[in-house]
């Protein structure tokens, strides 16, 4: 970890046009903070690669709610409106992604996988214009990783040397997130001098900074 | 007895000690309601946790797949949302039970799409329905009137030919290769009335009246 940072060290990284990915699963586990600093920073045209579609007023379904996101890449939009409005109305691309498929897709990249075969979505949709291959009589679709720019993650309680871990079902995709993207920034809800190592499921190196939350709401 | 309830109670028979069981959303979760005492199930929620509890309303570390605050039960774990779909895809899950719009005579399913209208997303269900090791489907027989049991899904799938058992508040219907098997209806319906609701072929045999109908 490079340290602790606060929302003004937050803001130069922030820029138009980039690939964030959000954790959370609808909004458990998402970075209210560090989203609302997303907003604060003005930034737009961002791609966005989460779970879901968020809520209006919980998780990344702000930002794009606010008309700053031009790509979302999620497996669920349902309990977004402003989602489906956008999508219609043609000035927002959704990618629907089945949710193992999507887990899968980000671990790849952070581990370093030029793909993964899986069954899910052959025969349907999912499987248009992707590669598919047999592999002892087996058919399996081919996914391609995702990468990202930046990693927002939620849930997390950290400790001073930057390891984390992570609160109830918050875990979902922040784990995988946090070794996805070139620059990884966790919001936690509490530093501890040092986690239990075997409790620690973020190793210190994979976390880039850490914003201690509780200065922003909603 | 209310369709829903009446779904619930026999989707709840087929649950077996020591299961793994995840949950869909709508008449899935009432499933849950209607375990007798000696059906050790253990429930699996994709978002991450296996040993999943009954709804709990101001918790917030906590909840099921549907956002709702839940609790843990005794021996619950968490884990992340590749490791939760591992057991998922792996095999790992002994059922899965989920809401559909349509099914056919394969065994397919359409459930997460209505082109035009309606578009949630299949979050879960893809790889639900690919990897847990039975798949029942739990819905009303028909909406307004019209089958949902079809020749062949006209929605976008959600998965081909992976489709175990279907119960509806008229019938259970087992998916085999050869077709759709008609094992139980319920006594306030006749065969002929399931026939007319229903698109696809059935396959009757032995029909026996549902199981878990006494009040």
């Amino acid at each position: 970890m490079r340290g602790f940072i606060q929302e003004e060290q937050i803001i130069p990284f922030l820029k138009d046009g980039l690939t964030l990915m959000v954790g959370g699963f609808l909004a458990n586990g998402s970075p209210e903070e560090l989203i609302s600093i997303v907003i604060e920073s003005n930034v737009k045209d961002l791609t966005i690669v989460c779970n879901d579609g968020g809520f209006v007023v919980k998780g990344c379904g702000r930002v794009i709610a606010l008309g700053r996101v031009k790509k979302l890449i999620a497996s669920h939009i349902g309990t977004n409106p402003e989602v489906g409005r956008l999508m219609n109305e043609g000035s927002l691309e959704v990618e629907l992604v089945p949710q193992g498929t999507l887990a899968e897709r980000i671990r790849a990249h952070g581990a370093g996988l030029g793909g993964i075969l899986t069954p899910t979505g052959l025969k349907t949709v999912v499987d248009k214009g992707k590669q598919i291959i047999t592999l002892n009589g087996i058919e399996y679709l081919l996914e391609e990783p995702i990468k990202a720019d930046i990693a927002l993650l939620g849930g997390a309680i950290g400790d001073e040397f930057g390891n984390l871990r992570y609160r109830g079902t918050m875990r979902n995709f922040n784990p995988i997130m946090a070794m996805a993207a070139d620059l990884t920034i966790a919001e936690v809800s509490k530093v501890e001098k040092e986690l239990d190592p075997e409790m620690v499921i973020t190793p210190h190196p994979l976390v880039d900074y850490i914003l201690v939350g509780g200065h922003h709401h909603g | 007895m209310d369709e829903k309830v009446i779904i619930a109670k026999r989707i709840a028979l087929e649950l077996k000690n020591g299961d793994l069981v995840n949950l869909g959303i709508g008449i899935p979760t009432m499933v849950a309601n209607y375990l007798s005492e000696d059906q050790a199930v253990v429930f699996q929620s994709e978002n991450g946790i296996i040993g999943l509890g009954p709804l709990c309303e101001d918790e917030e570390e906590i909840v099921n797949a549907g956002a709702m605050g839940a609790s843990r039960v005794p021996g619950g774990s968490f884990f992340d949302s590749a490791t939760s779909f591992a057991i998922i895809r792996g095999g790992h899950v002994d059922v899965t039970v989920l809401g559909a719009l349509e099914v056919d005579a394969e065994g397919s399913l359409a459930s997460w799409i209505i082109p035009g209208k309606k578009v949630p997303g299949m979050g879960g269900a893809m790889d639900l329905v690919v990897g847990a090791k039975k798949v029942i489907i739990a819905m009303t027989h028909t909406a307004k009137g019209m089958p949902k049991i079809l020749k062949k899904c006209s929605l976008p799938l959600t998965a081909y030919h992976q489709v175990n058992m279907i119960v509806t508040e008229m019938a259970v219907i087992e998916v085999k290769e050869d077709g759709l098997h008609l094992l139980e209806i319920n006594p306030e319906y006749t065969i002929d009335q399931v026939i007319e609701s229903t698109e696809a072929p059935l396959i009757i045999e032995n029909v026996i009246p549902m199981k878990g109908m006494e009040v």
